[in-house]
């Protein structure tokens, strides 16, 4: 008996539609938030996240509009976030449907923003997102997108936002992400070593070795990825099918 | 059948009533006295604050009518902080009074395995479950916090081992409760709300994958 290693399919979403792409370049349709997800419930994701990757004042509203219809097609967890800065937005995200949310940008300008928001809804609810690049011998936090280095070693961030309230920290490597060449299982045990959350890694999912790679040797407690499950290259029960077999806790499907 | 489902400011009232809703289960959202008074079970749902609960509660005067209408024997169902609100006294706010349903406390999990206790975790069933009743034992159910009940009396019958052995599901007569989210549990999930409306109605319920009615 132990704490099942999640399996997160991830929807980047311009707010309304599922969109696939590097940097908002070459966005591609990859279908409706609301379908992705009634599917992923029924094959058996443990929880979902959804962000608005074009976090967009004017568009917040339509995201939100996706989280609800997101939120009605499931019965486990939901994380959405995107450009989240205030309270006052978390408590919206929530109020839609989402059971946590994750902060990145704002986090790291106003770090008491994860005080303010786990004293407002708990720990278990602020997932400290961090998109993470190798510079010489360490890793690097990037903030907007990955767009703006900002010269803060990645592993101390992920301390020290803990410190200041994060419940979960979701690793990003940006030099995986979009690759399929596998999770970057050094940044990730760097991070698990560092919190005494739960981490989850992202970026470079391929496949079912990369997951057990990435639980194994990353010491990830959860693995997100989104094109390898929405383009159907990996199917979850498969893949927790898999990992079963090689000794990975896991929640079975079906 | 009318469950009220007890609002208190916080809370995640919204996937409750919709997984209530796939079993074809009316609510209503109870947040003044009177709301409590003719209903056929009460749901209290939670996430949050152990203190914040407690002071919403006594705030919207629903401390009183909450433990009177478990007198009466209206079933009651606590949910994740919803149960540990019915213990004395609570860790996470030492100067707060529970519901005092029960009169232990709810502990700090030691930080032994990473907190919080976030994820899919499995039971170990010690004595008969109403709730549990038709789930498989190897079952999973999603549990999101940091503090837990270690210990409920013969009122613990389904603990779970994280950082330390806590109270998973207590029953005792009309009172039920669970430290995981049953709502957010998948088809599992399902199965233990509608195993609380059965026993509050008499209704025998069967659900689908979705936790839909079949």
């Amino acid at each position: 008996m132990s704490l099942a290693h999640r399996i997160i399919p991830c929807l980047d979403t311009d707010g309304e539609r599922v969109v696939k792409g590097v940097n908002f370049v070459n966005l591609r349709d990859a279908g409706d938030p609301a379908d992705l997800a009634a599917r992923y419930n029924i094959e058996g994701a443990d929880e979902l996240v959804v962000l608005d990757i074009a976090a967009s004042r004017d568009h917040r509203p339509t995201f939100l509009e996706t989280i609800r219809r997101v939120a009605a097609e499931l019965a486990i967890p939901l994380t959405a976030g995107g450009g989240v800065a205030t309270v006052d937005e978390g408590r919206a995200i929530l109020r839609a449907g989402a059971d946590k949310l994750t902060v990145n940008t704002a986090a790291i300008r106003n770090p008491e923003l994860l005080t303010q928001l786990a004293a407002e809804f708990g720990s278990q609810a602020v997932v400290l997102a961090i998109d993470a690049k190798r510079v010489g011998d360490r890793w690097e936090a990037f903030v907007r997108g990955g767009s703006v280095a900002t010269g803060i070693d990645a592993v101390a961030w992920a301390r020290r936002g803990v410190d200041f309230g994060a419940g979960e920290i979701l690793i990003t490597s940006m030099d995986k992400d979009g690759t399929r060449s596998g999770f970057d299982c050094p940044l990730t045990a760097a991070i698990s070593q560092a919190v005494t959350v739960p981490v989850i890694a992202s970026g470079g999912a391929d496949v079912p070795d990369t997951f057990l790679e990435v639980f194994r040797e990353g010491r990830a407690d959860a693995a997100l990825a989104a094109s390898i499950f929405h383009d159907r290259i990996q199917g979850l029960g498969e893949l927790k099918k898999f990992l079963g077999e090689q000794g990975v806790s896991v929640r079975p499907t079906g | 059948m009318n469950i009220a489902l007890v609002e208190y400011g916080a809370g995640n009232l919204p996937s409750v009533e919709r997984a209530l809703s796939r079993l074809g289960v009316e609510s209503h959202r109870a947040s003044i006295p009177g709301a409590l008074g003719n209903c056929a079970a009460i749901i209290l749902p939670g996430v949050g604050h152990f203190g914040a609960l407690m002071r919403s509660l006594g705030e919207r005067s629903l401390v009183n009518p909450l433990r009177d209408a478990v007198s009466r024997g209206v079933p009651l169902l606590g949910i994740c902080l919803g149960l540990q609100a019915m213990f004395a006294t609570s860790d996470e706010a030492p100067g707060d009074a529970g519901l005092s349903l029960f009169p232990q406390n709810v502990s700090a999990l030691p930080p032994t395995d990473r907190l919080p206790h976030m994820g899919w975790n499995q039971l170990r069933r010690v004595r008969h479950s109403t709730l549990l009743e038709g789930v498989p034992q190897e079952s999973y159910f999603y549990f999101a916090h940091s503090y837990a009940a270690l210990d409920a009396g013969e009122a613990g019958v389904a603990f779970c081992d994280h950082s330390a052995t806590f109270v998973a599901v207590l029953e005792q007569g009309n009172v039920f409760a669970t430290q995981f989210h049953p709502e957010k549990s998948g088809p599992v999930g399902a199965k233990v709300l509608s195993n609380f409306v059965r026993y509050a109605s008499g209704l025998r319920m069967d659900v689908d994958g979705l936790g839909n009615k079949r």
